[in-house]
């Protein structure tokens, strides 16, 4: 080898950090776009008639779920993939050419997919199946993008000087295998091209149409299995892989128990892929399975506390860290929210609790608590961390994150309880009826009171991507701010005033 | 034997037997310190924290492949 000595080479964690931004943003603006039209339904029109197409709450709320889900989150994880699986195999992605080709690769298609995902949603294109709707060319795509993906991180894997594999990786590892199993059966489908109906047409429909393998109750539940364990395999399990390796480096402290890391896994492992039945409880499913998803469901609060708990006691005796660093607030709310909403879902997954909170705003203030306050502010505290490590670079402002960090706080905070509010309040208006039965309300009386939490709740959304443009120019101005010695990013990140 | 009746008795050995894997393993973490290798589980929380490309890691693969720039 030349006299330079070897260097980790960050190049596709830097790419996927850029699009985790970019998709950051884009996600997250029509996600207060849609906030704004449910409490304003005005807004429907903003563009005016002739666009309304484009801008309806509808065509809008498919792009907000897979811009910061297959966007946001999913960059996020190969940007901390590309960062952390290097440095805890000690390996560098420049001693193979080849890797460094399939990096490179994966990023580009990947970027691709994306591309062809927001024009596809946009013209109204769609499998109509939630988390699901990319039609079956794009996911062809994503099978070989997920693919190139798992030949690099196993590729990596087999080139290690470290002989064992650190927690974090096994939960990378399980990221690709949770992913590629549940994607692949989910979206089987058969182009209506290839189909004959029942008068004997053959060719039916455009090209990229298709129509799901399964049928009725069947479809629901492969797509609940889907749903809920792309919640397990997307928001949870790259999440903790992060975290595990992050706020232990970070902080400069070994992680409080390494067994119980290792115990965690393989219970959430055991416990989350039998949970998918709590979100059709009351539906056509077999009723077996229904009760099978509740008590799975309550189980696994165990796991997730689990690690949860480890994290947090990771920096027992060492708190002063929390009150000094901006960072380190940032991970321990976000695991602080992993374990407020593992506890409010497994309360949700009880049956005659879900009887109330099932297609009400509890369920999305539940789904914004565990994104929002666990799995961004995670992502975010990650790139924060791996900025001057990639630019050699200080942060360029720590009062600038400080108040990032509150006003986002702020803003998880008032769109979470709003819907509590909203949720409840709904829940129970629609249930509510009199000594006849008749029931005492109508659709209508449940819009009209829950406006004002809508309104809460869009200026919460409004706060979280407020901070979110200020770390995107925190991150920014951090590629021309001071230069750092290697000694300096050790443990606590440099930060600049 | 119905396919029915096999898928039940399938998934009912199934389910026992991961619960039983997993709690054996459970009582291997606690009853033990150290794994196969010889290396003190808590001590693999230093691939994390000493993970600089010339750190000399927690358990090698090999010797020959440590990386040339630590070969000082
Ligand atoms: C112990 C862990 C958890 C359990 C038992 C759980 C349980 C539930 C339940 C019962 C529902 C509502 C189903 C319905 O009535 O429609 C739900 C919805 C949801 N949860 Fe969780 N949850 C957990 C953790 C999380 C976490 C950590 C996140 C995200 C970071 C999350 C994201 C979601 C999403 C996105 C939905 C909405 C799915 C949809 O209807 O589109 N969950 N969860
Ligand atoms: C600026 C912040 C955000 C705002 C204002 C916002 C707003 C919204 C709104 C209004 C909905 C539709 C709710 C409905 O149909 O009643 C929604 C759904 C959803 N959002 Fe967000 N969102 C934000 C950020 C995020 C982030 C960062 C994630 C994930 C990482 C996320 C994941 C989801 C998911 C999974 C759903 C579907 C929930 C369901 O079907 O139950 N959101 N969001």
């Amino acid at each position: 080898m030349e006299n330079h000595p070897l260097e980790y080479d960050y190049t596709v964690a830097k790419m996927f950090m850029l699009t985790t931004i970019i998709l950051g943003i884009v996600g997250m603006l029509i996600g207060v776009i849609l906030a704004f039209q449910l409490a304003y339904p005005g807004l429907n029109l903003m563009l005016g008639e002739g666009l309304a197409e484009y801008t309806n709450f509808s065509r809008l709320r498919p792009l907000h779920t897979d811009a910061v889900v297959f966007g946001f989150t999913l960059s996020g994880i190969f940007a901390t993939w590309y960062y952390i699986g290097q440095r805890v195999l000690k390996v560098s992605m420049a001693e193979s050419k080849l890797l460094m080709f399939l990096g490179k690769l994966h990023f580009w298609l990947y970027l691709v997919v994306i591309v062809a995902a927001v024009v596809s949603l946009f013209m109204g294109i769609t499998s109509s199946k939630e988390y699901a709707e990319f039609e079956w060319p794009i996911d062809i795509l994503v099978v070989v993008v997920w693919v190139i993906f798992g030949a690099g991180m196993f590729g990596l894997i087999g080139i290690r000087r470290e002989k064992s594999l650190y927690i974090s990786v096994w939960y990378y590892i399980a990221t690709f295998l949770g992913i590629a199993m549940l994607y692949l059966f989910n979206n089987m489908a058969i182009p209506t091209m290839f189909g004959v109906s029942d008068i004997g047409e053959s060719g039916v429909g455009v090209w990229y149409h298709s129509v799901s393998m399964y049928a009725g109750t069947n479809d629901a539940l492969v797509q609940w299995w889907y749903g809920h364990n792309a919640v397990a395999f997307g928001f949870t399990v790259p999440i903790v892989a992060m975290i595990y390796y992050f706020l232990p480096k970070e902080s400069g402290q070994a992680i409080y128990s390494y067994k119980l890391s290792l115990l965690s896994f393989w219970a959430l492992m055991f416990l989350y892929l039998w949970a998918g039945g709590h979100h059709l409880l009351y539906s056509t499913v077999p009723d077996w399975l229904q009760t099978m998803g509740s008590i799975f469901s309550v189980i696994l609060i165990l796991p997730s506390w689990g690690s949860a708990i480890n994290m947090l006691l990771t920096m027992k005796g060492e708190w002063q860290q929390v009150a000094a660093s901006p960072l380190i607030k940032f991970m321990v709310l976000s695991s602080t929210f992993y374990m407020f909403s593992t506890l409010e879902g497994p309360i949700q997954a009880i049956k005659s609790v879900n009887a109330i909170a099932h297609f009400t705003d509890w369920i999305v203030g539940h789904v914004h608590d565990g994104t929002l306050g666990w799995v961004g502010f995670m992502i975010m505290a990650a790139l924060y961390h791996m900025a001057p490590r990639l630019f050699k670079r200080e942060i360029y402002s720590k009062s600038l994150m400080t108040a990032q960090f509150w006003i986002q706080t702020v803003g998880v905070v008032l769109y979470f309880t709003s819907m509590w509010i909203a949720g409840i309040t709904q829940g129970m208006m629609w249930r509510a009826h009199d000594e006849f039965g008749n029931l005492a309300y109508s659709f209508i009386d449940t819009v009209t009171v829950l406006h004002p939490y809508y309104v809460i709740r869009s200026v919460g959304g409004l706060l979280y991507l407020i901070g979110f443009f200020m770390f995107a120019y925190n991150i920014y101005k951090t590629m021309s701010a001071r230069k750092v010695e290697e000694s300096e990013l050790q443990n606590a990140t440099p930060m600049g005033a | 034997m119905d396919i029915a009746q096999l898928q039940a008795y399938g998934y009912f050995t199934l389910t026992i037997g991961l619960v039983l894997i997993l709690y054996g393993y459970i009582y291997h973490l606690y009853s033990k310190k150290k794994d196969v290798d010889g290396v003190d589980y808590e001590s693999y929380s230093n691939m994390a924290l000493k993970d600089d490309i010339d750190d000399t890691p927690v358990a090698s693969m090999s010797e020959d492949k440590a990386p040339k720039s630590a070969k000082k």
